[in-house]
């Protein structure tokens, strides 16, 4: 089996790059299932994490809720919400957030609980409100990390959204879940492939994000 | 009857009377007291009215110790009021009650005559400046913008806070370039710097600042306290300082409040009273050997007599060094062209022509230096003759040992005795109810 | 509830069976991935231009689909346990390494110093000092490795029932009897769950000196 000859037989067929089962088409239902898979997950991990993270309680019950949450097979959920619930979005986004909140809500929370005491302090002393003090001194210093967990689930996302195909949504799933039926093995490559390009790419983003988001004053702190 | 004196800074010497129940005579101006008038001590001028008021204040906690043990100390409005002792005594924990970042047990505390519990916490903490170890400048932020947190708190807009804010960088001693750096490309003293600054930048009457030197060298902890004397001569600010450094408190305090472990008041006073009569054994051992030296830095020299008798300058004919020379003074400075000191010499060696000359330590400046520079000058010395300089170091005369030892005694007299009244002054300064046996106050010529 | 532990015969396994082959499925690979990521990381931790890189190979994989993984090592090493634990390998790399490093980084410089003065060996610092520092660390990813792991084995389903728990998925859809889905979702769930805590033990046991 050469890779590298399935990788270029997949590029290179033109016919690949229209219509429904074309690349642009299937790259963007893909990223679509991302977005809205990472969105939920961030607007349930984020603040929960913050505001954990600021007050410094419940790190105990939040070790045990990601752990909970892990340990759901994804694969195993998908199947089963979709025998209870028919086919639909719903059984694909709820793995897909089981498994993105943990990083995001893990990372947010020991971001926050690590930044330096006495800056809170003096923030504090100053009159700074607590939501200030969260606002702008916690979350602006934390935020490299807190972007680390946001990009693992990012990548996490990206890998098992092709979990989507498994149920007759589109996605580059489809291509490897048809490749497999259809004993295609450029198309499994080729799925491969594109979604391992979509990870880097997402790797770029988030370094992107990093420097336009973190100040210059933090970053050199960093390691 | 030992009279009671206001302890407002300067009132030390004029003695006015306090007012009834308080310390402090609640003159708001104290009139600068000429040289001519005598010993100084070396403050800026002081308002004599307390404007925090700690009263019986007491922080348990849960787990049974007790920081702070019925605590009641009167800060003068205008000063520098240092909060010393060793690890435990509580001095941390009454600073950042006054700021209700701890909340008293018992007791209460009143800024200007009102609770500080009937504020808003916000606003009071934005009244007031504060600087802790460590500076805690935000990281993310740029030096100015660090500056500007406060005033940028209360509404200022952007351009004002920037401005002030580069202002005060000039008022610390910061150059102006560092402006758009951040935290972390700032020594640990300039960083200590930012945090004074960002402290004045709202222009708060009061400024609590929590052991803000003791994370840097000595060398540049000296710097900022000098910056720090500086400063306040300037803007007269209401200021608590809390070091365990004794020498510290004693440097830059106006009024010192000796605390021991377990949160009790040992002593507070100004910081001549507490080396000239400490109350107890445990001040006494906290403020250390060589008390009665350091607190000949609160003596001025301004009143030594200096001889320029044995001064000559290096380019002196043999004649004119013997005119100099007289059996007192067997050695003679020689100074360079321009007066400033260059060592002693025997006067017969000089005469006969050598050029060996004898270091001759170092010098205080007359008429702004202690008698304590006199004295160690004059120690310093091989000869045992202190020279005095002026302002440019031109050498303006010498002194010997035994004129130094005279000043110490007329000084001494001439100061308000502190001598322990045996009725006794409880801790806070305040007397006894029944002052007891009169006790002599002449002054011994 | 019954039929929760009743396994139809083609899977050739009971319900207890299915349970050993996917924790073995699930921890040789994790295991296998622990003893590469320990030299790894610690080239890492101690060439810091590495590190980037090494994210970088790793988050690829990672990225990878185990469909798609699995698919092409088919051809190499047929169906069978290995072709299902050779991607899951590969898969807990992405957090045994940064785990590794972050262990070796909380290794204080001092500790290590004295260590060296005080006369250790490299190999004997190494076992004794900077390992047992670092294992609340490494633990810490090994816990996230080892969830993860158990949760994709069944994915092996899809390519020829080498899911363990994961083919009662396709039974269930097959038998028309969704306590089957139950039973994998939760069997796998409880399951990881066990394992994290026994995790937990371990690393207790071997930390006396760690703050509980």
């Amino acid at each position: 089996m050469n890779l590298l000859h399935f990788v270029n037989a997949f590029f290179n067929d033109s016919a690949r790059w229209h219509g429904a089962d074309g690349i642009p088409q299937r790259l963007w239902e893909h990223v679509q299932y991302s977005l809205m898979a990472l969105g939920i997950a961030g607007a349930i991990g984020l603040p929960i994490g913050l505001v954990t993270g600021h007050t410094g309680r419940g790190g105990n019950v939040l070790a045990l809720l990601a752990t909970a949450a892990r340990a759901l097979p994804s694969f195993g959920l998908l199947v089963l919400l979709t025998i209870l619930m028919g086919l639909g979005l719903t059984p694909v986004m709820v793995p897909l957030v089981a498994l993105a909140v943990p990083p995001m809500l893990v990372t947010t929370y020991e971001a926050v609980r690590t930044v330096d005491r006495s800056l809170v302090d003096a923030a504090r002393g100053m009159g700074m409100s607590p939501l200030r003090v969260l606002w702008q001194v916690e979350v602006p210093v934390a935020l490299p990390l807190i972007l680390s967990g946001i990009r693992s689930s990012a990548i996490q996302i990206v890998s098992t959204a092709t979990i989507a195909a498994y149920v007759s949504f589109g996605g580059l799933g489809r291509y490897i879940v048809d490749g497999l039926y259809q004993v295609d093995y450029v198309k499994v490559v080729g799925g491969a492939t594109l979604v391992a390009a979509l990870a880097l790419v997402t790797l770029g983003l988030f370094w992107l994000a990093g420097r336009v988001f973190v100040s210059p004053g933090v970053r050199r702190q960093q390691r | 009857m030992v009279p009671r004196r206001c302890k407002g800074p300067l009132c030390q010497t004029i003695g006015r009377p306090p007012t009834a129940g308080s310390n402090y005579c609640s003159l708001t101006r104290v009139p600068a007291v000429s040289e001519n008038e005598g010993p100084l001590l070396w403050r800026a001028e002081g308002l004599c009215t307390a404007l925090i008021l700690i009263d019986s204040v007491t922080k348990r906690y849960p787990d049974g110790t007790t920081a702070v043990d019925r605590l009641t100390l009167e800060i003068p409005d205008g000063a520098i009021t240092v909060l010393v002792g060793p690890s435990g005594c509580g001095k941390t924990t009454t600073l950042r009650m006054i700021n209700r970042m701890i909340e008293p047990s018992e007791g209460k505390i009143t800024l200007d005559g009102r609770d500080i519990r009937e504020q808003p916490v916000n606003a009071l903490r934005r009244s007031m400046g504060y600087v802790i170890q460590h500076a805690g400048l935000f990281p993310h932020r740029t030096i100015v913008e660090n500056i500007a947190t406060v005033p940028r708190l209360l509404g200022w807009d952007r351009g004002q806070a920037r401005s002030r804010a580069l202002e005060l960088m000039e008022r610390v001693g910061l150059d102006p370039s560092l402006a758009k750096r951040y935290p972390y490309q700032l020594s640990g003293g300039q960083q200590q710097r930012v945090g004074v600054a960002r402290a004045l930048a709202a222009d708060p009457p009061v400024m609590l600042m929590d052991e803000p030197f003791s994370a840097v060298d000595p060398v540049v902890r000296k710097g900022l306290q000098d910056e720090l004397v500086r400063i306040q001569a300037e803007l007269g600010k209401t200021i608590v300082f809390v070091t365990h450094d004794i020498d510290e408190a004693i440097k830059i305090g106006d009024m010192v409040a000796v605390l021991r472990e377990g949160g009790r008041l040992a002593q507070f006073a100004p910081p001549a009273e507490l080396l000239s009569a400490p109350a107890d054994a445990f001040v006494e051992d906290f403020l250390g050997l060589d008390r009665g030296i350091r607190r000949l830095s609160f003596f001025t020299a301004a009143g030594l007599e200096l001889t320029a008798l044995p001064i000559v300058a290096v380019d002196s004919t043999a004649e004119q060094i013997a005119a100099r020379a007289v059996p007192q003074t067997p050695y003679l400075l020689v100074t360079d062209t321009e007066g400033r000191p260059l060592g002693w010499a025997d006067a017969k060696d000089l005469v006969a022509g050598s050029n060996t000359l004898i270091p001759y330590g170092h010098s205080f400046v007359a008429g702004r230096d202690s008698l304590r520079a006199a004295l160690d000058s004059a120690v310093l010395s091989p000869t045992g003759w202190a020279v005095a300089v002026d302002e440019d170091g031109r050498a303006v005369g010498v002194a010997a040992q035994e004129t130094i030892a005279a000043a110490i005694r007329a000084a001494h007299a001439e100061l308000p005795s502190y001598v322990r009244d045996p009725g006794g002054t409880d801790p806070a300064g305040n007397l006894a109810s029944n002052p007891g046996e009169p006790t002599d106050q002449e002054v011994k010529a | 509830m019954g039929g929760f532990f009743r396994i139809p015969s083609d899977l050739q396994h009971s319900y207890l069976g299915l349970v050993g082959w996917h924790l073995q499925e699930a921890l040789i690979p994790v295991l296998f991935g622990l003893l590469i990521a320990l030299p790894l990381g610690q080239l890492c931790a101690r060439y810091r231009w590495l590190y980037a890189p090494m994210l970088g190979i790793t988050t690829v994989f990672y990225a990878l689909p185990s469909l798609a993984f699995f698919v092409v090592l088919i051809d190499y090493t047929g169906l069978s346990d290995t072709t299902v634990e050779i991607p899951l390998t590969v898969y807990s790399l992405v957090v045994l390494i940064p785990a590794i490093i972050d262990g070796v980084r909380s290794v204080p410089e001092e500790t290590n110093a004295a260590a060296t003065a005080m006369g250790f060996g490299p190999v004997r610092r190494y076992l004794q000092v900077d390992l047992p520092i670092a294992v609340p660390a490494i633990f810490a990813g090994l816990r996230v490795a080892t969830v993860s792991s158990i949760s994709l084995v069944s994915v092996g389903a899809l390519i020829g029932n080498e899911g363990a728990l994961g083919n009662l998925l396709a039974d269930a859809n097959f038998y028309h009897r969704p306590i089957l889905a139950w039973s994998s979702v939760v069997t796998t769930a409880v399951l990881a769950i066990l394992i994290d805590g026994l995790l937990v033990l371990l690393r207790r046991l071997l930390t006396p000196w760690a703050v509980r």
